[in-house]
């Protein structure tokens, strides 16, 4: 495989911050057919206990996606984005991310395997404030389909 | 609306199914508000031209829809405290627009930590889009 094996247990310096608001949020929200109103009432947002609106359960893929490209875009990993296919995805959020939150990512590459020809890369990006509390855990595995 | 209580969840209960729609100007919205424009959730030519059968929806849109209708069972978002799924096959959309089929079973409920699991099932065309989809919510 192209991919570089020893890419495996590196991490990468924070990237961001990425600053989120309502109106991503809202954006975000209605773009998967989420009608909970907590994505976009501060009023109701609040009424949950919350500081202000809150992002949906996925979109912390979206901060995730900006610091992997650290990884993708790093020519010595030897990934073809072009031929790049989503596996697996999970969060596991600490706490919800919301309108006001500069976020910070930091990426690790969990490991580098082969599998029937194809390369699979699994991420893992801590995404957390500035302050250092935790958002949220994203774990990605990417395929890279082998060459014909 | 309200979070779910404890009480309100026990193994075996059933969520849906519900049938969502999706169409390509939702995967255009999608595309915008995710930062991924990969033209094949967008143009059919594109798509067509790297094999696929038509446009796809992003693996991300389908488990945000699905996302959305666990968090209509939790009552509140905020709740859905872990999610994770394998993307098995793609969801096709064509011009006409397509649909996904989403139920759920709760598989565990700790009351202890008052959290649940939930197992969704996505198909789309009678096709499993989406593999071990799990959710866990914080019960009220």
């Amino acid at each position: 495989m192209a991919v570089n094996a020893e890419f495996a247990g590196r991490s990468y310096p924070p990237s961001g911050p990425y600053a989120v608001d309502a109106a991503m949020l809202a954006a975000f929200a209605a773009a998967v057919g989420s009608k909970d109103p907590v994505h976009t009432s501060p009023d109701a947002a609040r009424a949950a206990g919350y500081r202000d609106v809150i992002a949906p359960p996925t979109f912390a893929v979206t901060l995730a996606q900006q610091c992997d490209r650290q990884l993708v875009e790093d020519p010595e990993a030897g990934i073809d984005f072009s031929r790049v296919v989503h596996g697996e995805q999970r969060f596991v959020h600490h706490r919800p991310i919301t309108a006001g939150d500069a976020v910070l990512g930091t990426l690790t590459v969990d490991s580098v395997r082969e599998a029937g020809g194809h390369a699979m890369v699994t991420t893992r990006t801590e995404l957390a404030t500035q302050d250092g509390e935790a958002l949220c855990t994203s774990t990605s595995t990417i395929v890279i389909r082998g060459g014909e | 609306m309200g979070a779910r209580t404890l009480a309100e969840a026990a193994v075996g209960d059933t969520i849906g199914p519900r049938t969502l729609t999706v169409t390509r100007e939702a995967l255009v919205a999608y595309a915008a508000a995710s930062g991924d424009q990969n033209p094949i959730h967008q143009d059919e030519a594109f798509a067509r031209s790297v094999g696929l059968p038509d446009v796809i929806a992003h693996g991300m849109w389908t488990m945000g829809a699905v996302g959305s209708v666990v968090e209509e069972w939790a009552g509140d978002g905020g709740r859905v405290i872990e999610f994770g799924t394998r993307f098995t096959k793609p969801v096709v959309v064509p011009s006409s627009g397509g649909e996904v089929e989403v139920s759920g079973v709760v598989k565990t409920v700790d009351e202890d930590t008052r959290r649940a699991s939930v197992e969704l099932t996505a198909t789309s065309e009678g096709v499993k889009v989406l593999g071990r989809c799990i959710a866990v919510v914080q019960l009220d």
